[in-house]
């Protein structure tokens, strides 16, 4: 009987140890990433950014002392496989998911983390990502129900279209946007002039440009992903469209703006972040990712990098590592760049985890993107 | 009717690609009866050959290209007949077919894990701009690379039949028996197609890839493609590559433009099946009979 008590009091000696030492141990982190495929521009940038952000919390002493174990696994752009490692996301207890960046994946891959109560930041933009009642997933940029009413505004007032062509990537991201900005443009009286499909992955735009310039439109509106963006200003350009072609985050990125070349010259674009933006974070953000990977970072890098440092502030603020408590203290959070100055720009999470803050007005010029105005976040952030 | 011409020109520039790698499945066909379902991929290599070049050693593009001349004759010809063709043609066409579409796969994933998964921008051969003729307005690349893909393949047309050995290299194609009878080296000859293709995949890089952009899976649509177009045009016959890789570019236009471009990517497949079902031996090909 002795012994048997002893054993028991040992193992429960033990296993509580084990779990203190858990509580003590790196905190795990896994990134969902397109690393391959055709959203491997994307994915690389993110992941990137989670990394440079990771690197400097755990310089920093970590998130509550605990320093975090972060890991990427490529999706291969497939959303199938997105979900199978979200489920081993889930299986070994990671604490927050970072990723899928496309809109497809996420879709499908939230499933799992919503199963497991794990919240998951995105990159994707398609605006019904977050209107599925999950209450588990949350943005690093804007939904494109926030952002497209504002470049229809914009295609109305200082452009001064009438009738706008709308090319587009036959996917979630881009049915997504299509639907968004033809519901924007509707509600500014522009007429829709031609509405031109294209393939995620396609190489050849000869066909949907000539479209374009058949239908005489006042302004292209370009929704595509980074390298099908390049592929087509470098077609616009072969086939001299001499219109205003404007896109919304990805058009004057600045891989596209690689690829692109001389064709990406005078392409606009409205951004939600971009690291040509005025602000002294954003600037000092840009030099430290390009000492780190010898380039310049995109969109996608940003949000990367602002969404691992929302995950600091907001377990901070719960003082305990607790996914479930986590989720519940991201709706109606709102992140100073005061008090975290990681997130870039002071920011706000609605109780959908769409988020809200200042965004950019760009246009390409020589070969750079220029930030030509700063819109105000669509709510005043308190 | 600009327009429509303007059509019909882009697509017979982008179908001129087509049959630049169409024509190295018949000339490998003819040689050897070999059937290079890796082709898209050694359009792809060279591509990032020319960028290795270009980016580390800072060498213009013309200089990178026939560099990359050299390096594909040696890697994409000689290397590809000697350690794949050679010890599998005796076991049929099948087991090569699957060993090249292995090589495809291992190529790939090669160059995307060793190199990059990501696209890379890739210089113009041609001048910016549009020459403009009346209310037709054709891009200076697409003039270019009517120019450049026409004058291979009637360069090629004319060494084939106007030159000893391109003679030779038909007759092996013909009869290689018969050419071995007459006192033609055969295997010399062969080796010659293995090397002209590699020249044809370079060249095709060079035309295809500032539009295309560089990347690991850029040669999955050509090769396919330019599989498309020589069955098309008929797999023994040089000029049925020609025919068919610019039948599909121009349809392709036509009818992303007066169809949807949705329907674009399914053209070369449809007139594939139909040719398949319609006239098996290709629209210039002969049909080939065996006795048993």
């Amino acid at each position: 009987m002795k012994h048997a008590l002893r054993n028991t009091f040992a193992v429960l000696a033990l296993a509580t140890s084990t779990a203190a030492l858990a509580q003590q141990g790196p905190v795990k982190i896994v990134g969902l990433m397109e690393l391959s495929g055709t959203g491997a521009t994307a994915g690389t940038n993110f992941d990137n950014g989670v990394k440079l952000a990771v690197k400097e919390i755990n310089a920093s002493g970590g998130i509550l002392g605990r320093k975090i174990d972060y890991e990427s696994w490529d999706t291969q752009t497939a959303p199938q496989t997105a979900k199978a490692l979200a489920q081993k996301a889930v299986d070994q207890g990671a604490y927050v998911v970072m990723g899928p960046v496309f809109s497809g994946s996420i879709i499908v891959s939230m499933a799992e983390t919503k199963r497991a109560e794990i919240p998951n930041f995105t990159g994707g933009e398609a605006a019904n990502i977050t209107q599925q009642g999950n209450a588990y997933v949350f943005r690093t940029s804007f939904t494109q129900s926030t952002a497209m009413p504002k470049l229809a505004r914009y295609i109305k007032d200082t452009i001064k279209a009438k009738s706008v062509s709308m090319m587009w990537v036959n996917n979630d991201f881009g049915k997504g946007g299509r639907d968004a900005m033809a519901k924007a443009l509707e509600a500014q009286g522009i007429k829709v002039a031609a509405d031109i499909s294209t393939d995620a992955g396609q190489v050849d735009f000869s066909g949907p440009v000539l479209k374009a310039k058949q239908s005489n439109a006042d302004a292209l509106f370009v929704y595509l992903n980074e390298e099908e963006s390049a592929r087509a200003l470098r077609e616009l350009k072969k086939q001299g469209y001499d219109k205003p072609i404007i896109g919304e985050t990805t058009l004057t990125g600045q891989k596209v703006i690689e690829l692109a070349g001389d064709a990406a010259n005078g392409a606009i674009a409205h951004v939600g972040l971009t690291v040509d933006a005025p602000q002294p974070g954003i600037k000092a953000f840009d030099e430290k990712f390009q000492k780190e990977y010898k380039y310049k970072s995109d969109h996608n890098g940003m949000k990367g990098y602002t969404g691992m440092y929302v995950v600091k502030a907001i377990t901070e603020r719960n003082k305990k590592f607790d996914s479930k408590e986590f989720a519940k203290a991201m709706h109606g959070a709102t992140i100073k760049v005061k008090d975290t100055p990681g997130v870039l720009l002071d920011v706000h999470f609605d109780n959908n985890g769409d988020l809200d803050r200042e965004s950019f007005l760009t246009k390409v010029e020589n070969g750079k993107q220029v930030v030509t105005a700063t819109l105000p976040p669509v709510n005043p952030i308190q | 009717m600009a327009d429509f011409l303007q059509l019909i020109i882009s697509g017979t520039a982008t179908g001129a690609i087509y049959a630049l790698a169409a024509l190295g499945f018949t000339l490998l066909w003819q040689a050897s009866n070999t059937i290079n379902f890796a082709q898209g991929e050694f359009v792809m290599v060279p591509a990032f050959i020319m960028l290795f070049f270009i980016t580390t050693t800072g060498l213009p593009l013309w200089l990178a290209f026939l560099l990359t001349c050299a390096v594909a004759m040696l890697l994409l010809g000689y290397t590809f007949k000697l350690a794949i063709v050679d010890p599998l043609i005796r076991h049929g066409v099948i087991p090569l077919v699957i060993a090249t579409l292995g090589l495809s796969i291992g190529v790939k994933q090669l160059v995307k894990a060793g190199v990059t998964a990501q696209a890379l921008p890739f210089p113009n051969p041609f001048p910016d701009g549009l020459l403009a003729l009346g209310d037709l307005k054709v891009s200076y690349a697409d003039v270019g690379t009517l120019v450049v893909a026409g004058a291979i393949v009637i360069g090629l047309q004319m060494f084939l039949n106007r030159t000893v050995t391109g003679r030779a290299m038909q007759a092996v194609a013909q009869n290689t028996d018969a050419a071995k009878v007459l006192g033609i080296n055969v295997k010399r000859m062969v080796l010659y197609t293995f090397l002209i293709n590699a020249v044809l995949a370079v060249v095709a890089a060079l035309l295809v890839t500032p539009t295309y952009l560089a990347k690991f899976d850029m040669g999955e649509s050509i090769g396919l493609k330019a599989f498309y177009a020589a069955i098309i045009g008929g797999f023994n016959q040089t000029r049925g590559a020609l025919l068919g890789g610019v039948l599909v570019g121009v349809l392709e236009n036509l009818t992303g433009a007066y169809i949807s471009p949705a329907y674009k990517e399914g053209v070369a497949l449809l007139l594939f099946l139909v040719v398949i079902i319609v006239r098996p031996e290709g629209l210039l090909g002969k049909s080939e009979e065996r006795k048993v």
